[in-house]
């Protein structure tokens, strides 16, 4: 029985700070979200998008286990697109563009109508800390809120420096304050520190663009949804409008490159690579004469502009100028400069999988501070925390994620085993078993065990078992019929008619084969929904493939289930060069599988590591 | 053994047991981490090589706390966990230590030194340069994205895969310098076939005598013809059987020799060989002990030997293609399956709408074919293989 709800405080209420109050309060904590001011909560800081490559992949999972972002987003949608609709559905991943303030309301009411949520506006300045372990929170006006667990969402709030051009000043995003004590506190935990940086493009005003030249990009015809409750958009769809950088915008910037705060010598974070400021653009690829700028409406009735693609940290008359150079921008007025910003955060290597802090009791980190960027991958982040710290301190065992069925796990173990270089962003790429990890299926991995967890709410089983009865029944089906390759041939499928029977789902696996071949066939398809056609034809065509991936899953796991003694002491091993042995300290690999993902250490380490642990004696000299 | 180890690294020491009595006066090596084929700490000890004195120091060491016997291959697999040498490498050095011929030594050192792992290397670098560029269309779609990449895609395979395709199939014929190749004589009964192995090998192999059908089954010897690894085949002779016995001999000489990498018809003075000619075989008369003139070759006087000795390295010489690296089996099934894969790869990047997730898989899976050469996976299920063929200490 869960009696006496444990309390968790969560610090911030950005995307990773919702995200986990939420998850908390889901599985039966008492969440206090402590935001410096209650507007802030839900503010998307960056660009007006929710999704896209990996990224949709992430919202995907969170809704499967009764995350809130998947379904605010889906209501703030203004224009749904699905990349890579052509290129497989492994690959493919939702997107959208959202309405700011829809998408802060619509987070906000979540916050707020959840019954074991309170919301509390105030600054954290300080840790109730004793004997490293974490008791709650000192807030500004020196009043205490004592908790079991204490989750920091701070985003880029520790020592954050906002850059234009040559000036610079302490700040978080445009209009807050850095939380330098804080910062302090977690200066005394001896945590490793990094340092990043991230850059923001200038806002226009929409109506002194001229759109009347402009390429228009409008959203998807069929809309594909974030959550798997959701059926179609709420928001008005607008379209969004395209326009490239020329020769001219380009010598603007050389020619003021000294005094970009990025090139100029001000700022000594990594930024990352995969999203480059313009002067880096024109920097780096100096050989092309133009990029692409997406003008994204911020919302339906907003009519401030993101200029995707721009992102800059010169001062604000290069700013202007070069804006201006710009096709349909001639005449655009500027609402709000691009900045950088740079900003600590703390090697994530410093983690538990639970995204708990290793060294100390009851905190727990999510989101940018951990060295990650974007709206996703923070909120993921927090769901993970907010499981965890109410998992913990429920004293249950510790809610781990996989990376063998999600792209969070994938994430997560990432960023505790190889720490970060640059902003960590989600790609389809990090994920090794990408095909089984498909955005279509992520219920289909991650409800059900989200129900035992206890995160997934009574109205979403419901559906979630509805679709499952649904899928089954027609797998089933197609399992029950059969046809040989000359009856498939006679109805116009092109097909070797000396091959073998098939069954339905067989014949499903075969890349151009359809329903409509089915029915054609005589098998009663038309019963079974469009949604449900949709992802037993995907789960057909990848079952050859996964089939060979659940080799290397059962591999992975097999490592992952040898546990390293949080104890061992790597130095005393015996083989092992002090280098590896140093990583190996430093990370304190939870597991053999863990272990084999640090950088540097080599299979012979392994294998030392495994002898070790297996109690063989490779402790002793060898004489030949 | 209360020995001071030399400051300088080597030194001359008299090694004494715990009772103080001498054992034997020893050259140490001392090699430092870092510096020995293991790359850990080493001391060697260089003894007066006499079995009685190696047990009796190998006794004494073994009653000292801390040490014990060397596992077979122990110190390979060390300098191997160590990332002194990659699997190819003691795959190599293995082979180098059980050459036997010339050609035997040069492919092993070759192997040895490192220039199989190279070559997987750069195309492991390669094929990843090609996933990456697959990758980014996927990934960076809704960014400023990469013209076409395909054209470059496909260059990057087809290169690797000539490779491969080329590399694969010169394993075959390496693996015949490993293992040695089969040369089988073949011909009628009492044809002199015995007599003639005997003379190539230079000692009674094969049992002889005057009355035909002596030589029931198959007879190997294995030697070194001008550098080659050669394993000559005495097979019963040819003709009509007369009991079951000699039926099942013969059925099985004939099936060897054809199996053989090539074969020394020997014929009856006046005849022609009694089976098939395969390209590279040679065909000579025999028992040519007798006549003077002539191109025959005779095994009792040993008349004509070294021209057919010539003949069968100069055959079997140029069989050997190139200065190719992989060596075994192993590796050529992992080129094969890279290649069958890139194949894939390569037939899919033509269609107009690429599947890209499918084809990124594809050429992952070759990666991963690649990377097993230089045993950077799969790595432990292979080890145990792999070490198990070598002898106690390297």
């Amino acid at each position: 029985m869960k009696h006496d709800r444990p309390r968790i405080v969560v610090v911030g209420g950005g995307h990773a700070g919702c995200e986990a109050a939420h998850a908390a309060a889901r599985i039966g904590a008492d969440v206090i979200l402590v935001t410096l001011s209650v507007s802030g909560i839900g503010v998307m800081s960056c660009n007006p998008a929710i999704g896209g490559l990996g990224k949709g992949h992430l919202v995907r999972e969170i809704d499967a286990l009764d995350g809130v972002m998947g379904r605010v987003a889906d209501a703030a949608g203004i224009q749904f697109r699905l990349l890579n609709r052509r290129k497989g559905p492994a690959v493919q991943g939702p997107r959208a563009q959202a309405d700011r303030s829809i998408y802060r309301r619509s987070m906000f009411l979540e916050m707020q109508s959840h019954p074991n949520i309170t919301i509390f506006e105030g600054e954290v300045a300080d840790l109730i800390c004793r004997d490293r372990v974490v008791h709650g929170v000192t807030l500004a006006d020196g009043s205490e809120i004592r908790a079991q667990a204490v989750i920091l969402t701070t985003g880029t709030f520790l020592r954050g420096v906002i850059h234009i051009g040559e000036s610079s000043r302490p700040g978080g995003r445009i209009g807050d304050r850095p939380s330098v004590r804080l910062a302090e506190r977690i200066d005394t935990f001896g945590l490793p520190l990094g340092r990043l940086k991230t850059g923001t493009p200038p806002r226009l005003d929409g109506r002194t663009i001229d759109w009347s030249g402009l390429e228009m990009q409008p959203g998807d015809a069929d809309p594909v949804m974030f959550s798997f409750l959701s059926h179609a958009p709420s928001a008005e769809q607008i379209a969004c409008g395209i326009t490239h950088t020329n020769e001219r915008t380009h010598e603007i910037i050389r020619r003021n490159l000294s005094r970009s705060a990025m090139y100029g010598g001000h700022i000594d974070g990594v930024g990352p690579r995969y999203c480059p400021s313009i002067e880096d653009k024109v920097v780096r690829f100096a050989d092309k004469t133009s990029h692409q700028v997406f003008l994204e409406p911020e919302g339906v009735n907003d009519p401030t502009i993101y200029p995707n693609g721009i992102s800059t940290s010169l001062p604000e008359d290069v700013q202007e100028d070069y804006v201006h150079s710009i096709t349909g921008l001639e005449n655009a007025k500027i609402l709000q400069p691009g900045y950088a910003i740079e900003y600590d955060y703390v090697d994530p290597r410093a983690l538990r999988r639970t995204l708990r802090v290793r060294e100390i009791g009851g905190l727990y980190l999510a989101g940018q501070i951990n060295g990650t960027t974007g709206y996703e991958e923070a909120a993921a982040q927090g769901l993970v925390a907010g499981l965890n710290a109410v998992s913990e301190a429920f004293g249950e065992a510790p809610i781990h994620f996989d990376r063998t069925t999600s792209y969070i796990g994938v994430m997560i173990d990432d960023l505790v085993t190889r720490g970060v270089t640059e902003p960590y962003r989600m790609f389809t790429s990090r994920a090794e078993f990408r095909l089984s990890l498909r955005a279509d299926n992520a219920d289909q991995r991650l409800t059900a065990w989200g129900r035992q967890i206890g995160c997934v709410g009574e109205s979403r089983w419901r559906s979630f078992e509805e679709k499952a009865n649904a899928l089954n029944a027609a797998r089933e089906t197609l399992d029950n019929c059969n046809f040989s390759s000359r009856e498939v041939a006679e109805h116009g499928f092109s097909i070797n008619v000396d091959g073998p029977r098939r069954t339905g789902l067989e014949l499903l696996s075969i890349a151009n084969a359809d329903f409509a071949l089915l029915e054609r066939l005589g098998v009663g398809v038309a019963s079974i929904a469009p949604e449900i056609q949709d992802q037993v034809k995907r789960d057909a065509l990848y079952a050859h493939y996964v089939a060979r991936q659940a080799r290397d899953v059962a591999a992975l796991q097999r490592d992952s289930a040898i546990e390293i003694p949080a104890n061992l002491d790597f130095h005393a091993i015996t083989g092992l060069s002090r280098e590896v042995a140093e990583k190996l300290s430093q990370t304190r690999p939870e597991t053999i599988a863990h272990a084999s993902r640090i950088e540097g250490v080599t299979p012979a380490a392994l294998m030392l590591l495994l002898a070790r642990l297996q109690g063989r004696s490779t402790d002793r000299a060898a004489v030949s | 053994m209360g020995v001071d180890l030399p400051h300088s690294g080597r030194g001359l020491r008299r090694l004494k047991d715990a009772s103080g009595a001498l054992l034997d006066e020893a050259l140490i090596l001392v090699f430092p981490a870092g510096r020995s084929f293991t790359g850990e700490e080493v001391v060697e000890l260089h003894l007066h090589g006499s079995p009685a004195i190696v047990s009796v120091v190998l006794r004494d060491l073994g009653n000292m706390p801390g040490l014990r016997m060397a596992e077979a291959g122990e110190f390979t697999r060390r300098a191997m966990e160590n990332g002194r040498l990659d699997l190819a490498q003691v795959e190599g050095l293995a082979d180098l230590i059980d050459a036997e011929t010339e050609s035997q030594r040069v492919q092993a050192l070759r192997v040895f030194s490192g220039a199989l792992g190279e070559k997987a290397e750069a195309w492991r670098a390669r094929l990843i340069r090609a996933a990456a560029l697959i990758e980014a269309t996927i990934d960076f779609v809704d960014e400023d994205v990469p013209v076409d990449v395909m054209p470059e895609v496909v260059a990057l395979l087809a290169g690797v895969l000539d490779d491969l395709r080329t590399e694969a199939e010169g394993v075959r014929i390496r693996e015949r310098i490993r293992n040695g190749f089969e040369v089988a004589i073949v011909g009628p009964p009492n044809a002199g076939k015995s007599t003639l192995l005997n003379r190539l090998a230079g000692r009674d192999a094969a049992l002889t005598s005057d009355i035909a059908g002596t030589t029931r089954d198959v007879i190997e010897v294995r030697m070194d013809l001008k550098g080659l690894p050669v394993t000559v085949l005495d097979t019963a002779g040819l003709r009509e059987a007369r009991d079951a016995v000699e039926e099942l001999g013969i059925e099985r000489g004939t099936e060897r020799a054809r199996s053989a990498d090539m074969r020394v018809h020997l014929c009856v003075p006046g005849e022609g060989p009694i089976m098939e000619v395969m390209a590279g075989d040679i065909v000579i008369t025999g028992k040519a002990d007798a006549d003077d003139d002539g191109d025959g070759v005779s095994g009792l006087t040993g008349r004509g030997v070294d021209r057919l000795v010539d003949g069968i390295a100069a055959e079997l010489g140029a069989r050997i293609i190139g200065d190719g690296l992989a060596t075994r089996e192993r590796h050529r099934e992992a080129m094969i399956e890279a290649a069958d894969k890139l194949d894939m790869v390569i037939a899919a990047a033509a269609q107009p709408d690429v599947a890209a997730d499918l084809l990124a898989e594809d050429l992952r899976s070759a990666i991963r074919a690649i990377e097993r050469i230089v045993g950077r996976v799969d790595i432990e299920s292979l080890l145990d293989e792999i070490f198990a063929s070598f002898c106690i200490g390297k």
